[in-house]
């Protein structure tokens, strides 16, 4: 779509085509680019899966939006001569008030569920007094930037201040105690609340000092409902993250087609203490005294496990490679588990090394797959490493799909189960130069 | 005012929207090179050359070239700059 606005941009006529469950999501998206009139056509849903003589009934029969012959639509749309709405485009200014319209506390519960400003759970409602006492939990000003969030690249971002977080840190039931966290978050640029049809989440892993202040769990079910903090940071940044984008509405900002129930909240602390192995943000290059936050962009599948038995080995690769590979495996482990690992003689880098050498599938079963496809063939093609020798390989041929750098490894847990979780969550690249992602000190 | 509280709005900041025109129109396409893009979804290839096809039987004074963007979801300058320097319309899809 945004390819499509760039070219008329250029002076080509484009005529953009997409499925027909996006028509909501492509008019939005060109009234955003000023281009409300662009001249979107559209052909039924699925163009995945069918074959070329299904698709090229679409192409001879009507289009579902429109109802007209879907060829004429797209002939008439490079052809047909401009209005003076085509000419113009559309321009206004969108604002977003500082405070409601006063009302009772019903009416506006009411209000902020008609307007999808919540997931639909009880919120606290965001008065000044209460924002006031959240904003008490940094010493930035109110009005600093944070950043900015989009439902998915293609999409306008919005921009955010501190104010704006904290409103939805109260919503959250957070305390002020937790704001650091949201904001490292908030400031991540990675939406909890991603519009991808495969429906993402963003789990987030704690580490450092910050922990312990604000008292979050990493023991007795770490990643459950049991810990203030643990519940209301993750709720945070889910609520932030819908609010500060610009929503999060089925059909216009949104587009999972299962959801995801990580969706209303997801963030754990690390069990250092009780670890035999470096910390997360360790690995990643902060210091042991560094508080951070690590958001990782997946939670699309989760195998889980135990052990290691005798039979780890087996249980590990059939978990590896169950993996949807688009999207590379956190695994989480109790601290029986990674103990258990180093009597076994693993380092934390061995065993991702190991799960990295021995993650392997026949070439046709790792590219037979829609996002593998879609995202990794075209590097393929252009001959970037590893991904190209992957496309060269023989269809039988068993190939490597993940590099140790994809995957990571936390540990956690209450040590009453030797367990293990492998859960969709890719690691964010930081760009050369930039400042890293999730430090919370900078926050407090 | 008895009884109602004030609060605060949860929504972040939208940037401002300026309008841009639409490219002009061709008046035919007849003996016009008019760009198919694949953009690289699933099966989106397919489509192209069925695309393709139906212009080649059924408007054939029409020059249709598939042209594919170096990866799927970002921009291409490159590609978009190739189609307009000869380039007179374009189709882009299947966006999903």
């Amino acid at each position: 779509m945004g390819l499509a606005l760039a070219l008329e941009e250029q002076g080509i006529p484009t005529v953009p085509i997409s499925t027909h469950v996006f028509a909501r999501l492509a008019k939005a998206t060109s009234l955003a680019a000023g281009m409300p009139t662009a001249r979107n056509c559209f052909v039924p849903q699925p163009v995945v899966g069918r074959t070329a003589s299904e698709l090229r009934a679409y192409i001879e029969g009507a289009d579902p939006v429109s109802r007209r012959p879907f060829m004429q639509e797209v002939l008439e749309g490079l052809t047909q001569p401009l209005t003076d709405e085509d000419l113009k485009g559309a321009t206004f200014e969108r604002s977003t008030p500082r405070l409601l319209e006063p009302d009772t506390e019903d009416n506006l519960r009411q209000l902020f569920i008609e307007q999808n400003w919540t997931d639909f759970l009880p919120i606290v409602l965001p008065t000044e007094e209460r924002v006031e006492a959240m904003l008490r939990g940094t010493s930035q000003a109110a009005d600093r930037i944070v950043g900015r969030l989009r439902p998915t690249s293609f999409r306008e971002a919005w921009e955010f201040d501190i104010e704006k977080v904290a409103v939805n840190a109260v919503m959250a039931g957070a305390r002020p105690e937790y704001l650091p966290v949201i904001l490292a978050m908030a400031a991540s640029g990675i939406s909890a609340r991603s519009s991808s049809t495969t429906s993402w989440a963003s789990i987030s892993v704690v580490n450092g000092p910050i922990r312990e202040e604000i008292g979050m769990n990493s023991g007795v079910g770490a990643l459950g409902p049991y810990n203030h903090a643990n519940a209301t940071i993750g709720r945070a940044y889910c609520l932030l993250s819908q609010n500060l984008q610009g929503g999060s509405v089925p059909g216009d900002t949104y587009m999972g087609t299962l959801g995801n129930n990580w969706n209303y909240t997801a963030c754990f602390a690390e069990a250092e203490e009780r670890s035999p192995w470096s910390p997360l943000h360790v690995d990643h290059g902060f210091r042991p005294t560094d508080s951070t936050v690590s958001v990782f962009f997946g939670g699309w599948y989760t195998h889980s496990g135990f052990g290691p038995r005798e039979t780890w080995k087996e249980k590990f690769i059939r978990c590896l490679t169950a993996t949807d590979h688009f999207s590379p495996p956190l695994i989480v482990m109790d601290p029986l588990v990674a103990r258990a690992f180093v009597d076994l003689g693993y380092s934390k880098q061995s065993l991702i090394e190991w799960c990295a050498e021995n993650a392997r599938l026949p070439a046709r079963q790792y590219w037979d797959d829609q996002w593998i496809t879609t995202l990794i063939k075209p590097h393929a093609v252009a001959g970037v490493e590893p991904f190209a020798s992957r496309w060269k390989a023989a269809p039988d041929e068993m190939i490597s799909i993940f590099r140790p750098e994809d995957i990571n490894i936390v540990v956690t847990g209450g040590e009453t189960q030797g367990a293990f979780k492998m859960i969709s969550g890719r690691y964010p690249a930081r760009r050369p130069g930039a400042e890293p992602i999730g430090l919370i000190d900078v926050w407090r | 005012m008895a009884g109602k509280i004030t609060v605060l709005d949860p929504r972040g900041y939208p940037p401002k929207v300026v309008g841009k025109r639409l490219a002009n129109r061709v008046e035919s396409l007849d003996g016009k090179v008019l760009y198919l893009i694949d953009c690289l979804f699933d099966n989106a290839d397919v489509f192209m050359e069925q695309l393709r096809l139906w212009f080649a039987e059924h408007l054939p004074a029409v020059e249709t070239r598939i042209i594919r963007p170096r990866e799927s979801w970002v921009d291409d300058p490159d590609m978009r700059a190739r189609i307009a320097a000869d380039g007179h319309a374009a189709i882009i899809g299947v966006g999903l």
